[in-house]
């Protein structure tokens, strides 16, 4: 492991941090803009040009707010619970291909921080791992609210952790390989190659799973506001509920990049032209996250069980048998 | 189904407007709810809800008044803080300080002083209303017979005591503004309706 790689990589690294910080600050821009049109409102508009350093100023508020632990609060527990869901958020993305290797003053660049052959096992891995994040920050909150909502992330994490892993094993039997970028390259021959089209079951079951992963609206009753308040976020103030909402919204981006990789052929043949084909699929996904915040209810935590393990499970599996026929014969 | 909207009759009946609304029986077999999920999931409820939004956006008719730079109209019967106007020819103030209107105050917030001055004329030195108190019912305008009080349209204020809005000098025209023809006839409460003298009888001789 010579010195350029680790330069290279810590660079990379760096770049995913900043840049997809940055990106959940101007996704929650994103995200009031959109609701707002969708409510024929304006959202955000008075700092800065439309708003757009609301973002900043939102950055501002966070950081400087006072940092509040709570006095029955499991202090160690309640202090690391955001860490975990902004770090597994940032840590699963090590394994996404961002945009196709490129060439810069003779250096071959591979926009990827490590392409392990389990590439998707650990991005769903360590995205599961994220569930910690809302269990452990609601436990130790010493509020009513933030354990029911530790309760509900639990059990909806754990199910839809079923659901996506069985619903990619069908497009995984198809490719022969873990690793995104060998799935990103099955479908390089263009559009009639993509996934999507032989395993849409899959896809649709997947993308519905990506909600729950995500705790976006359809499925958002572990932070429902009506509800229970902000769920594991009603304790934290500052910087620290920032955290979850950062991890919150780069999960948003992330599943949208292994969603399009995985099933929408990625960035293709890998020219320019299918990198910024990638970035366009990966914001559709993303804007699909806010439409269906501005035109879905949200689910009961019982009809969302009963959809996880009655419904969703019986045709993954269904699914991954008629995948395992068809490719046998 | 459309009703008209009589809400006269408020019992539940053939004739009335209101009416029960049809709700399905829930289905209770395990069989009948897959197959109420299955008919909602293939009906494309869903996709109704994501289109409606969508079609907003690309409308874009956006509703939001940006406030402080735009301001919606207010109806000439607005009931905002009180304004004390100056008669036009002369610019003598309208208050006889007759004391009707802190007679009618049914807060009991406005305060009155009086004195004859040297023309022989009754003078009000000083005139408040409590704003704390007031309820903006519109009495005091309604009952002013000179049309003196009146109800203005500035409902935006800011000071440090609300008592500092209503003192004499605040609301009464001041000189310049009505020199400058700038003192707004007010047609709101109390304020004469329009072609009233139409409506006028005489008052028979035979009294």
């Amino acid at each position: 492991m010579d010195v350029a790689f680790i330069i290279e990589t810590i660079i990379k690294i760096v770049v995913i941090l900043l840049v997809f910080s940055a990106l959940a600050g101007l996704g929650t821009y994103f995200e009031r803009k959109v609701l707002a049109f969708m409510q024929r409102r304006l959202g955000p508009m008075h700092v800065g040009p439309f708003g757009l350093l609301q973002v900043a100023a939102d950055g501002i508020k966070l950081f400087t707010k006072e940092d509040i632990i709570p006095q029955n609060v499991v202090k160690p527990i309640f202090k690391i619970a955001p860490v975990i869901t902004a770090a597994t958020a940032f840590m699963a993305s090590a394994a996404i291909p961002f945009w196709p290797q490129f060439t810069v003053f003779g250096y071959t660049v591979h926009p990827i921080v490590a392409d392990i052959n389990v590439g998707i096992l650990y991005v769903l891995g360590v995205m599961a791992i994220g569930l910690y994040g809302p269990l452990l920050g609601g436990m130790a909150s010493a509020n009513k609210w933030s354990l029911i909502s530790a309760a509900r992330s639990a059990a909806i994490f754990i199910s839809y952790e079923v659901i996506s892993g069985l619903s990619l094993l069908a497009p995984l039997m198809m490719v022969g390989s873990l690793s995104l970028i060998d799935i990103n390259n099955y479908q390089a021959g263009g559009i009639g190659n993509w996934i999507v089209w032989s395993q849409p079951v899959a896809f649709i079951l997947f993308w519905i799973a990506a909600f729950a992963e995500t705790g976006r609206t359809p499925f958002h009753l572990v932070a429902n506001d009506h509800e229970i308040i902000d769920g594991f976020g009603t304790e934290y103030s500052g910087m620290r509920w920032g955290l979850f909402f950062i991890g919150e919204y780069a999960n948003m981006f992330f599943i949208s990049f292994v969603i399009a990789i995985i099933f929408l052929g990625g960035f293709g043949d890998g020219t320019i032209a299918g990198a910024i084909q990638l970035l366009l699929k990966v914001a559709f996904f993303f804007f699909f996250f806010l439409w269906t915040r501005a035109a879905w209810p949200d689910v009961r935590p019982d009809q969302l069980m009963w959809l996880c393990w009655k419904v969703l499970m019986p045709i993954a599996v269904i699914n991954i048998v008629i995948t395992g026929i068809v490719m046998m014969f | 189904m459309h009703h008209e909207e009589v809400f006269t009759n408020r019992n539940v009946s053939e004739s009335s407007a209101y009416y029960y609304v049809d709700i399905e029986t829930y289905p209770t077999s395990g069989w009948d709810k897959f197959k109420q999920v299955v008919k909602r999931t293939f009906n494309g409820e869903l996709f109704v809800g994501l289109w409606v939004v969508l079609r907003e956006m690309i409308k874009f008719d956006i509703h939001t008044l940006q406030y402080p730079l735009e301001k919606l109209p207010i109806g000439p019967r607005y009931r905002a803080v009180h304004k004390l106007l100056r008669l036009w020819e002369s610019g003598y103030e309208r208050c006889i300080g007759c004391g009707l209107c802190e007679k009618i105050c049914i807060s009991d917030c406005i305060r009155m002083d009086t004195r004859i001055d040297e023309n022989s004329r009754k003078e009000v030195t000083e005139y408040s209303i409590n704003l704390g108190r007031c309820i903006f019912c519109g009495y005091c305008a309604e009952v002013c017979p000179e049309l003196a009080i009146v109800h203005g349209q500035r409902y935006e204020n800011a000071s440090e005591q609300r008592a500092h809005f209503v003192i004499k000098d605040d609301m009464l025209t001041p000189l310049d503004l009505l020199k400058a023809g700038e003192q707004a006839e007010y047609p709101g409460f109390g304020a004469i309706i329009p072609g009233s003298d139409a409506s006028v009888k005489k008052t028979p001789l035979a009294y």
